[in-house]
């Protein structure tokens, strides 16, 4: 089963090492981690989707605390989170081919963010399930590269974590 | 001031009086201030002993100790130690030198990534970086190291660091937002396990190492004595109760008696004090099904980690058990003690004549254990030698150590010295095989240099007893590379370090051998001969 775990972390060097080792060490299985300073930027913040039984979420949670420089760990329900990964999308793509390509663009919402005589680059941001119909529908055009960011989440509704 | 002066600074705050230590280049200014400061070092032969010499000593004065080592292969060399300690919870400051740091990461003379290769065996590392942090990261490491569950950090100091200059101020008090160990323990949960144990009719209590971390083997026996509670121990736990003590039924695991297995695996409520529940030491948790279990420990993430809680409690066990105290009753187990001492009478053998030339272990360990002064502390190492030892040494007041989660031989003898420096009072044995003394004597010298006078006895067998076994049992006695041949005759070697010695090679030498250990102020050795063949469990 699929868990979201939100970690707020000292923004110190070598935090993301110690969580990752964890991970590893513990035989933990880690499906992305994304990480990025949050509004105070002393405190970073990692979003980790792990795999695993509940007996492992609950392991991944104390192990988690038990590292000096993690400050908070929660575990969310999907249900009550807002999930968000970023991916750009390379692709071969002839002039003759632009306009459907921007019509599938438009009805996916993403943004055409970079282009040359025969490719183009997506960007879209969006569930990992949207992502992953988006790059179906660009494969027959010939997929050049695709780089994702890992998901990260928040909650929904006016409740927020912090410290 | 320099960095280093605030280091040697730091330790006299702390009230470090003694260090172990090997020094080298990138540590060179911090040994410097030792020197000026008047901090006792003690220079080991080898940089994990340092580290095992620091556990040892922490171990008796239950605060931080400290080791200190130099870049590269002075830092790596601590490892093993600081795993062990890591899996033991013993409170250890670790301080290693850096190359200069803007040399780190180039893969200079002597550099290695000591946090990033000990990460998985500390509690909390540092590799400093802006000097003025100097004084915080030395009161919030001694702080980590020594509250909650005890453990290992490791401060890695760059050379240029060292010298830098800074205003030092100790801070008084510690505030890491990010570590707050819970104490106090749920009320809720306290009154829940104090029912449990007036409601159940076999109840057992489990002691563990955490019970020494806490300082609460009182308040444990206070307990089991004022409910009726019989007692065992994990290998960790050993001598948190008197050996002779009426509910007192030995130490359970694989390698333990059959009446504490008898005695866990019928019970029908079981509280486990400061244990992990390691693998070794409750082999088969099937057999708990039923029973209700109290977990009462410091951290959380021991509680249900191997074995499924009902009734989980974190905390500090001294102010947990004074709780548990106030709600316990005087409960009638009778029968259940009975049991108890049924099984542990039946499991009586009478002892096994050993072959001409040899001692039988259990026989010497039991003579050892009788003639031993109050609050003798006893150092096992690793193999057959520490079975053997645990098994019979029946402390009633003194204090057993040995490297009970990660099973590192080579503990013994360092872990020795360092509780003889930290207890110079104390009679102080270390009890190794001919297979770990030989990873470990160099430190005879140690001892004999700076007048710390452990003393030492070795189960002689020619042989790695307890891998031997496992081959002629598992492997069709196919005994491969268990043989020791070519190892030094001890009594010669003893001599080379200046050191008396004895060698017993029949039971009837054993008592005066041990009475000259006990009477001389120095070190002293024991060879004891025993039959390459003799089994662990005996």
């Amino acid at each position: 089963m699929k868990h979201t775990i939100s970690v707020l972390v000292e923004n110190h060097a070598g935090v993301l090492a110690r969580v990752a080792g964890l991970f590893a060490r513990r035989g933990f299985n880690i499906d992305s981690l994304a990480v990025g300073v949050t509004d105070d930027e002393k405190i970073s913040r990692i979003t980790i989707i792990a795999d695993g039984t509940d007996y492992t979420l609950e392991q991944i949670e104390k192990q988690l605390n038990k590292l000096i420089d993690v400050i908070k760990v929660r575990h969310f329900d999907s249900r009550e989170l807002l999930t968000r990964e970023l991916v750009l999308i390379k692709i071969a793509c002839q002039p003759s081919q632009r306009a459907e390509v921007i019509a599938l663009a438009e009805i996916v919402k993403a943004k055409i963010s970079d282009i040359t005589v025969n490719t183009m680059t997506l960007e879209l941001s969006d569930s990992v399930d949207k992502i992953k119909n988006f790059e179906e529908l660009l494969r027959p055009y010939g997929i050049k590269e695709v780089v994702r960011t890992g998901s990260i989440a928040m909650q929904k509704g006016g409740v927020s974590m912090k410290l | 001031m320099t960095v280093a002066r605030a280091m040697a600074k730091a330790l006299k705050a702390e009230g470090i009086t003694t260090v172990f230590g090997y020094p080298g280049a990138a540590i060179c200014p911090f040994y410097d201030e030792l020197y000026k400061e008047g901090i006792r070092h003690i220079l080991v032969r080898h940089e994990v002993n340092a580290g095992h010499s620091a556990s040892g000593y922490a171990r008796m004065t239950g605060r931080p100790a400290v080791a200190v080592a130099t870049s590269g292969p002075g830092a790596t060399n601590l490892i093993t130690a600081i795993a062990t300690a890591h899996m033991d919870s013993i409170p250890m400051v670790l301080i290693t030198g850096q190359v200069s740091s803007d040399m780190i990461g180039r893969d200079v003379f002597q550099e290695a990534d000591i946090t990033g290769a000990a990460e998985p065996f500390v509690k909390h590392s540092y590799l400093v970086k802006d000097p003025e942090e100097t004084a915080t990261v030395f009161k919030n490491a001694f702080y980590i190291a020594g509250s909650g569950r005890p453990g290992p950090v490791l401060i890695d100091m760059p050379m240029d660091i060292q010298k830098a200059q800074i205003e030092f101020e100790y801070p008084d008090s510690v505030n890491i937002r990010s570590y707050k160990p819970n104490l106090d323990g749920n009320k809720l949960q306290i009154k829940r396990a104090a029912a449990a144990i007036a409601a159940s009719e076999r109840p057992l209590i489990c002691a563990g190492g955490g019970l020494f971390t806490a300082n609460a083997a009182g308040l444990m026996r206070e307990l089991a004595e004022r409910a009726n509670i019989p007692v065992v121990n994990t290998m960790m736990g050993l001598s948190s109760i008197p050996a002779s003590h009426p509910l007192f039924f030995g130490m359970i695991g694989m390698h333990g008696c059959r009446a504490a297995n008898y005695a866990i695996n019928n019970c029908d409520l079981l509280i486990l004090l400061g244990a992990r529940v390691g693998d070794r030491a409750v082999t088969a948790i099937n057999r708990l099904e039923g029973a209700t279990v109290i977990h009462i420990d410091v951290d959380p993430a021991e509680i249900g980690k191997n074995l499924p809680v009902t009734i989980p409690v974190v905390g500090d066990l001294k102010r947990i058990l004074t709780q548990l105290l106030q709600q316990a009753e005087n409960y009638d187990h009778y029968d259940w003690i009975q049991r108890l001492n049924g099984e542990k009478a039946s499991a009586e053998k009478p002892l096994q004549k050993p072959k001409d030339g040899c001692v039988n272990p259990k026989e010497f360990i039991t003579m050892l254990g009788k003639s031993l002064p109050d609050n003798s502390v006893i150092c096992a190492d690793v193999g057959q030698n520490q079975i053997w030892t645990c098994a019979n040494i029946n402390l009633e007041n003194g204090r057993l150590l040995t490297s009970g989660g990660m099973g590192t031989m080579g503990y013994s003898v360092p872990a020795a010295l360092g509780a003889k420096a930290a207890a110079p009072e104390k009679e102080v044995i270390a009890i190794c095989g001919d297979g770990s003394f030989q990873m470990q004597f160099m430190e005879l010298a140690t001892m004999r240099q700076h007048g710390i006078f452990a003393k030492v006895i070795v189960m002689v067998n020619n042989r790695l007893g307890m891998v031997r076994e496992v081959q002629t049992n598992a492997y069709g006695d196919r005994q491969t590379a268990v043989a020791l041949d070519g190892s030094p005759d001890l009594i010669k070697l003893a001599d080379a370090y200046g050191i008396p010695a004895a060698r017993v090679t029949d039971i009837s030498q054993a008592q005066s051998a041990i009475d000259a250990l006990l009477a001389t102020k120095e070190s002293y050795l024991i060879e004891v001969v025993v039959d390459e063949n003799e089994k662990t469990i005996l």
